[in-house]
């Protein structure tokens, strides 16, 4: 299983994949999660691998090869699309967040992604950051798509539940099930 | 259980199970991490060492002194290291001594691309490359070892998809290894030319044993599933071709790149109709091959450059297509990174753009003031380069350009090597005007402490540099501290110390916006009121968070803090501080 977390630096996408590898673990898979750290985190791109199965070798997931995208903002959304297999799925935050050079004019911030990605692709594009405010803080963002990803797979949701428990500190366990539950149940 | 660990984390963790007991760093993308994670491990002194060059030799010290030690540094770093390596290779060691270096294929956060494999053979130092996080616990403990049998150093090679991948690891129980007696031994030690020349006779004699070491070890390892292409790589790589080719090949993965099994490879190679060596950036392996008289193919038929991935090497080895995509079919905006709402750098930058200022630069997230808007920076090369080209700018062009002209220098940055070029200038009768961005932090690579802070890598209290009388020591006059967010103020000294015949030093003093007290101190955001103008001039500041919408200007409360620099901006008051 190939997964490929993208957003904007900031949106808490490493905490997502954290829970996802703990996941796959705990349901015995051998697991593969390549991260970014320094300059790409500056409020830029960020792409975060992570891949399960009997065994992996690569911990890059390349074009065409994602099983599912899980993007945390709908521009990086459509920057991942070649990184979807054909049949693959993706599940997007219509959150957007404008990049430098459409801040500075240089470039426009294309119009209708949602669209344009569900006429090509298997699409969920949820309000996710509504969805964060509703469970206590827009910061609960990750946890709310991972809701949405627990859902597209076959793994139990308790497991994702202990994942969740494991990872987050614990002062913020009850809001994060919370962010959890509001996607897991869309 | 295993356990799901960086690279960098399985690191730590084999240096803590191989009971080494002194760890000297400088922070660097994608090294960081490792000095991070033996700070969790009791019994051992760690630090944050003002630079390579120090942290080297102080771990080098702590090895002749009879413990195992440890250097960790990006590429980079180890070329600011690299004097003393080079005779550390001549010492040997006493407790084992290893030296991990992390490059960084792809750049994704550096200024070149080197390839550090390279200093190995001309340091003529051992190194392997592990390939996953277990082999880099594996590794770290089988460097110790062959340090200790060699009496060498051992250089660790890791990269970015190494350092900063998670794979699976079991933890094992730390061995017990105790303090080497120290001996005095001049004739090892003491590299005066006499002793050197002795010495030098031993490195020669240690490369021809560990090279008959490499053609026993496991760390080298041939894998045979009948195919009629032989693979030869090691590290990232190797799980790249792996993934491509699968058991289509047959494999012999180097986990030791420096010295090479001539035999092994040559025995292996002899095999195959064709052998592929597989390795990002230079042809170092494929060079040593073919000196050998091994035909084989490498940079014929891939790239110096970048990160490898399993589509390409499958395309170059088997002719197979990747996989199908879909594609946008329009343009994407890219998504550069920028400097966080609420980052002190962002006033220094606006003012200096503003006042048309030469800006040599240097490392740190302050090199992100060399894009749109704010695009001041000239020039970024170094650690420490900015303070010292700056003075040779002055030299070549003459007063006039050089009240043009300022460096900009992070706090670390400075320590690291800024403070050499300074006297530099004071030294060889320079007016520069040097500007410290002290935002109280090592930025860049994830808020670690250094000698301005105050804190210890464990973040215990200690003596803290005091940069204004360091300053005034090293023969600076005119030390002034301002608040770059009070950019009336910052302008009014970047004016007044670029017109002083002599040289000066602006501290420009507002600490990082992630660091907690920040968080604190900065609440709300900032709102747009209808004395707004629409004269965009606070789009000049290049933050995250404003952006033009039809006509006017709005502020994404998702992305601001309330850090307030754009109130300080409008002309208009346009601005106000909201809930």
């Amino acid at each position: 299983m190939n997964i490929m977390i993208v957003g904007v630096g900031g949106q808490g996408t490493l905490l997502a994949s954290r829970i996802l590898g703990r996941v796959a673990i705990k349901e015995g898979y051998d697991v593969k999660v390549s991260e970014v750290h320094g300059m790409s985190q500056r409020g830029g791109s960020v792409v975060t691998y992570v891949k399960y199965g009997d065994e992996v070798y690569s911990p890059i997931i390349g074009k065409g090869e994602a099983d599912i995208v899980l993007a945390f903002e709908i521009l990086e959304a459509y920057r991942a699309l070649p990184y979807l297999r054909k049949g693959g799925k993706m599940i997007a935050n219509t959150q957007k967040i404008n990049p430098m050079p459409v801040i500075t004019g240089a470039m426009e911030y294309p119009a209708d992604i949602e669209k344009k990605l569900a006429e090509k692709i298997n699409l969920q594009a949820v309000d996710a950051l509504s969805l964060a405010e509703q469970a206590g803080t827009i910061k609960a963002v990750n946890v709310v798509l991972i809701g949405l990803l627990a859902k597209s797979t076959s793994i139990d949701k308790s497991v994702w539940l202990e994942a969740i428990k494991e990872t987050v500190p614990e002062k913020f366990i009850e809001l994060n099930l919370k962010a959890f539950e509001l996607g897991y149940n869309l | 259980m295993k356990k799901l660990m960086l690279g960098n984390e399985a690191v730590a963790r084999g240096a803590y199970e191989a009971g080494v007991t002194v760890v000297s760093s400088y922070p660097g993308t994608p090294s960081t991490e490792i000095t991070e994670h033996i700070v969790k491990y009791d019994n051992i002194f760690v630090e944050w060492a003002p630079n390579e060059k120090v942290a080297c030799e102080t771990a080098l010290g702590a090895s002749i002194a009879g413990a195992r030690s440890m250097t960790c540094m990006k590429h980079v770093g180890l070329n600011v290291m690299a004097d003393p390596v080079f005779t550390a290779s001549y010492t040997g060691v006493n407790g084992g001594f290893v030296l991990c270096v992390a490059d960084d294929q792809g750049m994704h956060s550096s200024q070149n691309e080197q390839d550090s494999r390279h200093y190995a053979k001309a340091a003529k130092i051992p190194m392997l490359e592990p390939s996953d996080s277990a082999e880099c616990r594996d590794f770290t403990k089988a460097a110790y070892e062959l340090s200790e049998k060699f009496d060498t150093p051992v250089f660790m090679r890791l990269s970015t998809r190494v350092s900063h991948s998670q794979s699976l690891v079991e933890e094992r129980e730390k061995e017990d290894c105790k303090l080497k007696d120290y001996v005095k031994n001049p004739e090892k030690y003491v590299m005066t030319p006499g002793n050197a020349i002795k010495r030098h006779v031993v490195v020669e004699d240690r490369i021809k044993a560990i090279t008959d070491f490499a053609e026993k070890t496991d760390l080298n390892s041939v894998e045979e599933n009948g195919s009629k292409i032989g693979v030869i790589a090691s590290g990232i790589a190797y799980m790249y071709a792996k993934e491509a080719l699968g058991n289509r090949a047959d494999y012999l993965k180097l986990g030791m790149i420096y010295p090479l099994p001539e035999k092994k490879i040559t025995e292996f190679a002899g095999k195959y109709d064709k052998v592929y060596i597989i390795e990002e950036l230079d042809p170092f392996i494929e060079e040593h091959c073919k000196a050998l008289g091994v035909n084989v193919i490498g940079k014929d038929a891939f790239t110096l450059q970048g990160e490898y991935n399993p589509a390409m090497i499958k395309k170059a080895v088997l002719g197979e297509d990747a996989a199908e995509y879909d594609e946008a079919g329009e343009a994407v905006p890219v998504r550069p990174p920028v400097m966080c709402a609420g980052c002190p750098h962002r006033g220094v930058f606006y003012v200096l753009k503003k006042l048309g200022m030469t800006v040599s630069g240097d490392i740190g997230c302050y090199t992100l003031g060399s894009a749109p808007p704010l695009e001041s920076v000239d020039t970024t090369i170094c650690m420490g380069a900015s303070v010292s080209a700056a003075h040779g700018m002055a030299k070549a062009r003459g007063a006039e350009f050089n009240k043009k002209l300022v460096s900009v220098i992070g706090d670390s940055t400075f320590m690291h090597s800024g403070i050499t070029g300074l006297v530099d200038i004071v030294y060889n009768k320079g007016n520069n005007t040097v500007i410290i961005l002290d935002n109280s932090i090592t930025g860049m690579t994830g808020h670690q402490d250094n000698p301005t802070t105050g804190y210890t890598i464990r973040k215990e209290p200690t003596k803290q540099v005091n940069l204004i009388t360091l300053c005034k020591a090293i023969g600076v006059e005119s030390v002034v501290v301002a608040d770059p967010f009070d950019v009336k103020n910052f302008e009014k000294v970047v004016k007044e110390e670029t017109e002083r015949e002599a040289p000066s030093v602006i501290i420009a003093q507002r600490p990082c916006a992630l660091l907690p007290p920040m968080r604190k101190k900065y609440s709300g955001h900032c709102e747009i009121t209808d004395k707004c103008r629409k004269c965009k001039l606070c789009m000049k500041l290049g933050c995250p968070a404003i952006s033009v919408s039809g006509d006017s200007v709005k502020i994404d409360v998702t992305q601001c803090n309330g850090c307030g620099l754009c109130t300080n901006v409008c002309p208009f008051g346009a601005i106000e501080q909201g809930d």
